[in-house]
């Protein structure tokens, strides 16, 4: 094995169509219309030598290494900076360019340090490089002169060191920060000679603006920004591309490594997600998967409150068989289930919901998007017809309006923000319907168009306000609604939206929202050309979770923004493959593909390929599965990675289901807050651990590559089979591979997935099948997946959840950048360093009525339950509304939220709780008591002597 | 755990009640039972038939309608 190697082309590629046909070197090249020159030798296979280009980012002209000469025009240009004409002759090695070079080159050098042999950036420095290539042998100058070559390092950033003695100022990470990131955390500093990278006002990288996502790092042609990994490690000597198991955007990554130890995690130019751009957490943050808190051996025990004890395999699975299969005849044949996990494999959790409805007998499997997205699932088939987003992330190229909705893509889906971020530097126009004023209301170079910061819980009457506009100011796309969607329902929903209850100025008195900014998003969005939707848990997590998200689906089918680049209804998907774990049939109602149980020929084809009869009546959602444990007749479960304790709402609820049950099985990496209520514990494998693909939210499915031996003994797939060969099923898989070539023939969207035409193709956007053999970048491009687009009426109802006088602020939770989820990866990671505990957001006015100063610990109470945490007072969040993380145990956010949830799919209300915040000395009684319970179920095996 | 069944009947009801009130009925019952387990109808079903308290008219049409089908 080799390292993957990709060739820097020095410039982006030009979007021109004209062709234009030069020589160069005497050898002819036709390249796309203001092609660079260098680009275009790159093609021709000459590389002309470089320092400050590379194809990342856009041409900068600085560094005088790419000088060539034109037959007929004077000078010697930068290649870089110049772009080709028809009929050019090019000469890239002439004696004057060479003693040009070499004359700048030997200017570098005079003020480098000459410590090649003990530098980390040995055998990868372009610095290097081009001393041979220019075939430096002299310094003229010498090395006394003024120099840089005392400068101290800065080693504040977790992660990567600057060292501005190896700085040569070419300005390629400054421009990866603007150009790629969108951050402008890095300048120049100072003139001249006295020029130096800066992050932010002359500030350190920790306490800059820097939110460490590599692109400088990955932009640096010496060591001067450099991976602490390669430091300590040295240089990698293979690699493997994979995919980044952090959120839905789905990156691909080279897993750069020396033996079996990953040095570094590089984004792949050629990842389709990402083309090269990577965020703190998939870059940087991977030091989990050997954090030493990993459990690697199974463990079981009869009762919560006894230690563990660690078991061979054989005995744990003999264990969990032997405890299901009892339980089931006692209880009955619905009496256990299982949880897929989003952060699992498609093949995982294909063979997860396979053990529940084959092995179980029963249809009680769920997935964590029962609490994020599964509104999105009810909505989008409703009136599309179909459960996913309707986009590539390639189509915001093509946006003119970008409207974002409960969503904050910045911290949750960081790389996909930058194509935004980007996008609207080149003129699109942002707007934003968010409670909290997120980063892309306001920061560097990003002003939204409109910001609709309104109540929590009062989406649908905003959204149906849009429409009301859209509607009575006649921006309908009559054509498209004519052509595309169902006479009848648009009639029946373009009379309701007009009513007088959804105007603006109706709903200004509800949302909070100013008629006037409403009038203006809606006419923005339905008139200022491509208009695209990202929506997130904001618009998810509510009562009205799947009202919210069909009414966004109306908005585009009204306004003809459906089918084509640039526009679309996206969802932005929390997990890496909450897509997938959906697609794969996790949810208790319906098959792989989303078909219904009870479709007896969909039903019929599992039934003849596994050979058994299927119940055809849908299972118990995971809300379901609590409340039937808690009345005593559920008793048994099956969990791959998901922290239902920590995840999902009403702790005390979810503490007295799980300890109502007799057989839990945690399958995981760490003793999660699960766990602790766990009979069995199955240590799990990291995404670096295990072959099989992820489907990001793009419905982009992309492989993960083994890069290592799981260090647990078993990929997740092989303990999934384990366990239902020991409960009778003949499963016989030798391979991941053999898992997706069963997917296909079982599921019409994924007919045409194989193992080997993602190796060949190197990622798949479903459906992938006859019709569309190399995958579906844009859905619904010539008709809706359900035939007609059908408009639904999406009348308001308020949350039940109501602010009074015990608790008149409104809660609302998300996620901050440094940290994941429930932070079980993330805490176990220097990521830490930034945030590690779970913070208060309060308006200032909210924290000057209680006296509360910023750094106070507070608590916060709901009709539920009290947790406490420090408060961080600030206007991002509107006076009347808290927001705040659920990163942390000790925090246990979820203890306040309630169990009220969508209409439709039980999703929860994350995003709605009336609270009191006020000063506080110490943990709630509540978090006194779930730390010793931590403390009492927690208990390792005694180390064996000698060990 | 009767209580969140009442409620997120009504709660599907109100929302078929806009989609309009004469399909309401039927397209609540399809969906409690395209979505709810056999258990949780059977325990609607039987609140229904003990008085059906809490639930609202429209739901308790469509629960009716469940218990038609069941019959």
């Amino acid at each position: 094995m080799a390292l993957v190697e990709e060739h820097d082309l020095g410039t982006p590629a030009s979007k021109g169509e004209a062709q234009v046909r030069l020589t160069i070197d005497g050898r002819a090249v036709t390249v796309p219309e203001g092609t660079s020159i260098m680009r275009a030798a790159r093609d021709a296979g000459i590389d002309v030598p470089k320092l400050c280009a590379t194809d990342s980012v856009k041409a900068f002209g600085s560094c005088r290494m790419c000088l060539v000469e034109i037959e007929g025009r004077a000078g010697t240009p930068a290649s870089c900076t110049t772009p080709v004409t028809a009929g050019m002759a090019v000469r890239t090695q002439t004696p004057l360019l060479k003693e040009l070079r070499r004359g700048v080159m030997e200017l570098y050098i005079s003020d480098h340090p000459l410590d090649c042999l003990t530098c980390a950036a040995n055998g990868d420095c372009e610095l290097q490089d081009m001393a041979g290539a220019v075939g430096l042998r002299e310094v003229r100058y010498g090395y006394a002169g003024e120099n840089h070559l005392q400068d101290k390092k800065d080693e504040t950033n977790p992660y990567f060191t600057y060292d501005p003695s190896k700085c040569i100022v070419c300005s390629r990470c400054v421009r990866a920060c603007e150009e790629t990131q969108g951050t402008f955390a890095l300048t120049i500093d100072g003139r001249g000679f006295a020029s130096r990278v800066s992050p932010g006002m002359s500030e350190n990288f920790f306490d800059s603006e820097c939110v460490s996502c590599g692109a400088c790092v990955q932009a640096c042609p010496t060591a001067t920004l450099i991976e602490k990994s390669v430091v300590d490690i040295g240089q990698p000597e293979h690699s493997v591309v994979t995919t980044c198991a952090y959120c839905g955007v789905g990156c691909a990554f080279k897993a750069e490594m020396r033996g079996d130890e990953v040095v570094r995690m590089v984004p792949y130019k050629d990842g389709k997600a990402n083309h090269g751009h990577s965020c703190v957490k998939g870059r940087f943050a991977w030091g989990y998967t050997t954090h030493k808190d990993r459990i690697l051996e199974p463990m079981i025990r009869r009762r919560v409150d006894e230690p563990w004890r660690t078991v061979s395999w054989d005995e744990a699975i003999a264990y969990t068989a032997s405890e299901f299969k009892r339980i089931q005849a006692k209880y009955g044949r619905l009496s256990i289930g299982g949880i897929t996990s989003s952060r699992c494999t498609n093949e995982e959790t294909f063979l997860v919901q396979k053990l529940v409805r084959a092995g179980f007998g029963n249809n009680n499997v769920d997935t964590c998007a029962r609490v994020c997205h599964a509104p999105t699932g009810y909505g989008l088939k409703t009136t599309f017809g179909t459960s996913a987003g309707t986009q590539d992330f390639d189509s915001v190229e093509h946006s003119d309006v970008i409207m974002i909705v409960g969503a904050n893509p910045t911290d949750a889906h960081p790389v996909f923000a930058s194509r935004i971020k980007k996008r609207a530097r080149e003129g699109a126009q942002i707007i934003v319907i968010d409670p909290r004023r997120i980063d892309l209301v306001h920061s560097p170079r990003v002003q939204a168009a409109h910001h609709l910061a309104l109540r929590p819980g009062t989406n649908v009457a905003v959204l149906t306000s849009l429409a009301h506009v859209i509607v009575t100011e006649g921006l309908v796309d009559d054509a498209f609604v004519r052509e595309r969607c169902e006479a009848d329902a648009f009639a029946a929903w373009a009379a309701f939206v007009g009513q007088p209850q959804n105007s603006p100025e109706a709903v200004e008195k509800v949302s909070g929202v100013p008629a006037e900014t409403i009038r203006g998003a809606a006419r923005l969005y339905a008139t200022g050309g491509n208009g695209a939707i990202y929506y997130g848990l904001g618009v998810t997590e509510h009562s009205q979770g799947s009202t919210a998200v069909m009414a966004i689906a109306n908005l585009a089918m009204a306004t003809g923004n459906i089918g084509k680049p640039g526009v679309g209804v996206n969802p932005l998907r929390g997990q890496n493959n909450v897509q997938g774990s959906c697609d794969m049939g996790s949810f208790p109602h319906e098959l792989v593909g989303y078909r219904h149980l009870s479709d007896d020929t969909a039903r019929g084809m599992f039934e003849a390929l596994w050979g058994m009869r299927l119940d055809p009546e849908p299972g118990l959602r995971i809300p379901n599965m609590f409340d039937a444990a808690v009345d005593g007749r559920f008793k048994g479960i099956y969990i791959q990675g998901e922290d239902v304790l920590q995840s999902d709402p009403n702790t005390k609820h979810v503490t007295a289901a799980l300890a109502a049950m007799e057989c839990v099985v945690v399958h995981d990496l760490f003793l999660t807050e699960t766990a602790n209520f766990a009979h069995v514990f199955l240590p799990g494998s990291t995404f670096l651990e295990k072959n099989g693909t992820f489907t990001n939210a793009e419905r982009r499915i992309q492989p993960v590559r083994k890069v290592i031996s799981p260090r647990n003994g078993h990929e997740d797939w092989e303990v999934t089979q384990l366990i239902a060969r020991a409960m009778g099923q003949d499963w016989k898989y030798t391979h991941p591979l053999q898992v997706m070539d069963e997917i296909a023939r079982l599921t019409p969207t994924f007919a045409g997935v194989s193992f080997a035409k993602l190796d060949a193709l190197g990622s798949i956007q479903w459906p992938c099948n006859d019709k569309a053999p190399e995958g579906t970048p844009v859905m619904h491009a010539g008709g809706f997946v359900r035939g007609k687009g059908k408009f639904v009426i999406t009348e308001y109802v308020a949350t039940d959840e109501k602010v009074g006088p015990r608790f008149p602020l409104l809660l609302t939770t998300g996620r901050v950048l440094m940290q994941y989820n429930v932070g079980i990866q993330t805490r176990r990671t220097k990521n830490v360093a930034w945030r590690e505990e779970d913070l208060l957001e309060i308006h200032p006015h909210d924290a000057e009525e209680r006296g509360i100063k910023d750094g106070d610990l507070v608590k916060l109470a709901s009709r539920k339950a009290e947790t406490s945490l420090r408060a961080h007072v600030t206007d991002r969040v509107a006076p009347g509304v808290v927001y705040t993380t659920f990163h942390n145990p000790l925090t246990q956010t979820n203890v306040v939220t309630t169990e009220y949830s969508d209409w439709a799919t039980e999703c929860p209300e994350y995003k709605v709780t009336a609270v009191q915040v006020s000063r506080t000395n110490g943990p709630t009684e509540w978090q006194q008591d779930y730390a010793e319970i931590g403390r009492r179920n927690r208990h390792l095996p005694e180390p064996v002597a000698g060990e | 755990m009767l209580e969140k069944l009442i409620a997120n009947a009504n709660q599907i009801g109100k929302f078929f009640r806009a989609q309009g009130e004469a399909e309401a009925p039927a397209a609540i019952a399809d969906h409690l039972r395209k979505f709810w387990d056999p258990v949780m109808r059977a325990d609607i079903v039987a609140h229904l038939e003990r008085g059906g308290a809490g639930l609202d008219p429209l739901a308790r049409k469509g629960v009716e309608l469940l218990r038609q089908s069941k019959a």
